[in-house]
């Protein structure tokens, strides 16, 4: 095969670095339609209402919303740690090729820590109190290495603690959770999620609790790491900044469903989605007029279990309050809004997002 | 006489006894002697990580902990040490809106019983009654005044801090200390509480304490700000001096870490190694150095104190103040 020359389109090296429609077909993981279901006694919940993306290896994806947006049913279906008893899951996860909604618990549990891992916002609650950190760590690394020995284990486990910059491993390795700092525990959290080299790491709200200086660190660590083991990462925040600082690619998500997706530049820096807008303008910044006042979204994210019929955004759009708008009554569906591969589901037309975003948005001194 | 300030704090200090069974084997320094005035309608911001003390100021400041050391002043009276029945009187001129609005209401007191408490302990008889009065707070915080009579589960989070925020102002205070007012909100209502405590300190000529670790939503809300670092103020000025002229290596750190949206990439970011060291046993001289990439051997043997540089406002308690200098040279110079 000729080396010099790239291969022309189609061939098998071929990626777009926007995956048309965002669902890439050689991405590691792939989500369609997905949809999660909880029958409460109040009434069904749908958690997460037909969400699709897809990650490649060595790229990040920031999925971003308020409580109640679907995050993080997203995350924990993906990982299949949903009660089958409770929650209703359809679509399609596959993870390296493997289909895994309505896989056996046990098939999914041995991808789980091996292929793919999690890494949870409060470390503490996820990390036992009883046992030592390398204990823990060793058997995470035990469970899918059943031949491994214990000093095998060990050594694997004290060779992650350095790697995630935990000074004097060898000793620290003995050590229990309590006796570890709030960042110096994610980092712990962190060496547990890759002791196996997984090619998917999920990250909920990975330095929410921390302080910000210890934050940085932590994002640099993951950005590191992520460039040494070529991972698929999936970043769930609410935090516009984090996501600008190390997402490749947006998700913005609402009441269960996909808003807004597209690359950083485009969901940061064009915005298309009225809600997106909401929160640009609604956090402060470090920069512009600091006696502007903040335009914040009006009202409250929805209930799920009573979402508002049509776009769920509706009661809280400025837009939505127009004559003749559809909003009310039909669910916009996501579609490519400009640019190349970058997705919308709002029923504006490109003129009138255009047109509100330079009136009402791009004028505001915090926003850009 | 507006010069005078309403709140003066020197010295103030608080240090926590750890025991181990009946021996106490040491002393958290949770607050290291605090030196500051908050003048009448103006607004400080107390920002700072986790354990530096922050929170443990506002609530000496409001008198929920007693002071190791040091003195509180306000409005010209000592206040360090008063007693319940001395500070009844001070009680309504001074209030707190706590940063968890689920934990700081009583779940089953309506929302009218909840805002009207202040008035009742106090005795106070409002013109109209005390339901008109309480839907009138209730309006000003942007509540439906109709909904008095219900339970604070059926509000929502930023709603439930309106709830706090109304009862921090039905006994008229002039000072009021927020000890994280939205940091536990979703971002979009953040946005609505921040604008509303902002129309409030305005029209009503408030003044503020605001305890907050996010320096993005401080910016938005004070005049001035103070820098806390393990138990003491390292930097305090203007919010352009803190903002857009920070001298303290830690002020630069901390402003530089945090991810803005008008940013992408990580570029720009000062790398602090290490983490806070603990309050239990603080770093020789100055508490930073640990951290600092400017340490040298007088920073580990004389405390640097809080003073002001240029016959300015702005006041560093540094060696070696960032004078001058683009954030950029001095990540350059950190990851050297």
């Amino acid at each position: 095969m000729d080396s010099s020359d790239p291969a022309p389109s189609g061939g098998p090296d071929d990626r777009p670095t926007v995956p048309e429609q965002r669902t890439g077909q050689d991405a590691y993981l792939r989500v369609s339609d997905l949809r999660v279901r909880f029958d409460t006694e109040d009434g069904v919940v749908r958690a997460v209402d037909g969400v699709s993306f897809a990650v490649e290896r060595g790229r990040t994806l920031g999925i971003v919303g308020e409580s109640g947006s679907g995050k993080s049913v997203t995350s924990l279906a993906i990982l299949g740690l949903h009660d089958a008893k409770r929650a209703t899951i359809t679509g399609e996860i596959s993870v390296g090729g493997r289909q895994l909604v309505g896989l056996h618990d046990e098939e999914v549990r041995r991808l789980r820590g091996r292929d793919m891992a999690m890494i949870f916002q409060d470390p503490l609650s996820a990390l036992h109190p009883y046992y030592t950190v390398g204990r823990q760590i060793a058997e995470a690394y035990r469970v899918h290495h059943p031949k491994a020995g214990r000093r095998e284990a060990r050594q694997r486990a004290v060779d992650m603690l350095d790697r995630v910059g935990i000074p004097q491993p060898a000793r620290r390795f003995d050590q229990y959770p309590h006796e570890f700092s709030g960042g110096m525990r994610q980092r712990v959290m962190i060496a547990m999620a890759l002791v196996n080299d997984p090619a998917l790491l999920i990250a909920d709200e990975p330095t929410t609790a921390l302080d910000v200086t210890v934050q940085a660190q932590i994002l640099d660590l993951l950005a590191d790491l992520q460039a040494e083991f070529h991972s698929a990462i999936i970043l769930i925040t609410h935090d516009l900044g984090v996501v600008g600082q190390v997402a490749d690619e947006v998700l913005v998500m609402y009441g269960g469903r996909a808003v807004e997706h597209g690359s950083v530049e485009q969901v940061l820096r064009s915005p298309q989605h009225p809600y997106t807008w909401g929160l640009l303008s609604s956090v402060p910044s470090l920069h512009g007029d600091a006696d502007a006042d903040l335009l914040p979204i009006r009202g409250n994210p929805p209930s799920l279990i009573n979402l508002p019929p049509g776009c769920a955004f509706h009661p809280r759009c400025r837009y939505a309050d127009r004559p003749g708008d559809r909003s009310r009554n039909e669910v916009p569906e996501l579609r490519p809004a400009g640019a190349d591969g970058h997705l919308v589901a709002c029923h504006l037309t490109a003129e009138e997002r255009t047109t509100f975003y330079a009136e009402d948005v791009a004028s505001v001194g915090v926003a850009r | 006489m507006t010069d005078e300030p309403l709140l003066r704090v020197r010295g103030l200090t608080k240090h926590f006894p750890v025991r181990q069974g009946l021996r106490a084997t040491g002393l958290v320094r949770a607050v290291d002697g605090l030196d500051f005035d908050v003048r009448p309608g103006e607004t400080l911001g107390l920002v700072g990580e986790s354990g530096c003390g922050k929170t443990t100021t506002g609530r000496m400041l409001v008198r929920l902990l007693e002071p190791t050391a040091g003195t509180i002043e306000f409005a010209g009276r000592d206040i360090t040490h008063a007693g319940r029945r001395e500070l009844r009187p001070l009680r309504q001129d001074l209030q707190i809106i706590f940063q968890d609005p689920y934990a700081s209401l009583n779940p089953r007191h309506t929302v009218g019983r909840i805002v009207a408490m202040p008035l009742q302990v106090n005795g106070i008889k409002p013109p109209g009654g005390v339901k008109a009065r309480v839907q009138e707070l209730l309006e000003l915080v942007g509540l439906n005044p109709e909904h008095y009579n219900r339970y604070p589960h059926e509000f929502s989070g930023g709603q439930r801090q309106r709830i706090g925020i109304a009862r921090a102002l039905a006994l008229r205070p002039k000072l009021i200390v927020a000890d994280e007012p939205v940091s536990a909100l979703d971002v979009s209502i953040q946005a609505q509480v921040v604008n509303l405590l902002r129309d409030l300190q305005r029209d009503l000529g408030l003044a503020f304490v605001f305890i907050a670790h996010d320096l993005a939503v401080v910016r938005h809300f004070c005049q001035r700000v103070a820098v806390m670092y393990l138990g003491r103020i390292v930097e305090i000025g203007d919010r352009a001096d803190i903002y857009e002229r920070p001298q303290h290596p830690y002020t630069r750190a901390l402003l530089s870490a945090i991810p803005d949206v008008t940013r992408l990439g990580p570029a720009g970011r000062i790398r602090l190694s290490g983490d806070v060291p603990t309050p239990l046993d603080p770093p020789s001289g100055c508490r930073f150095r640990t951290r600092c990439w400017k340490a040298r051997d007088i920073c580990a043997t004389e405390e640097p104190a809080l003073v002001p540089r240029d016959g300015g406002d702005q006041a560093t308690a540094c060696h070696f103040p960032e004078v001058a200098g683009a954030t950029e040279a001095i990540v350059e110079e950190v990851s050297r």
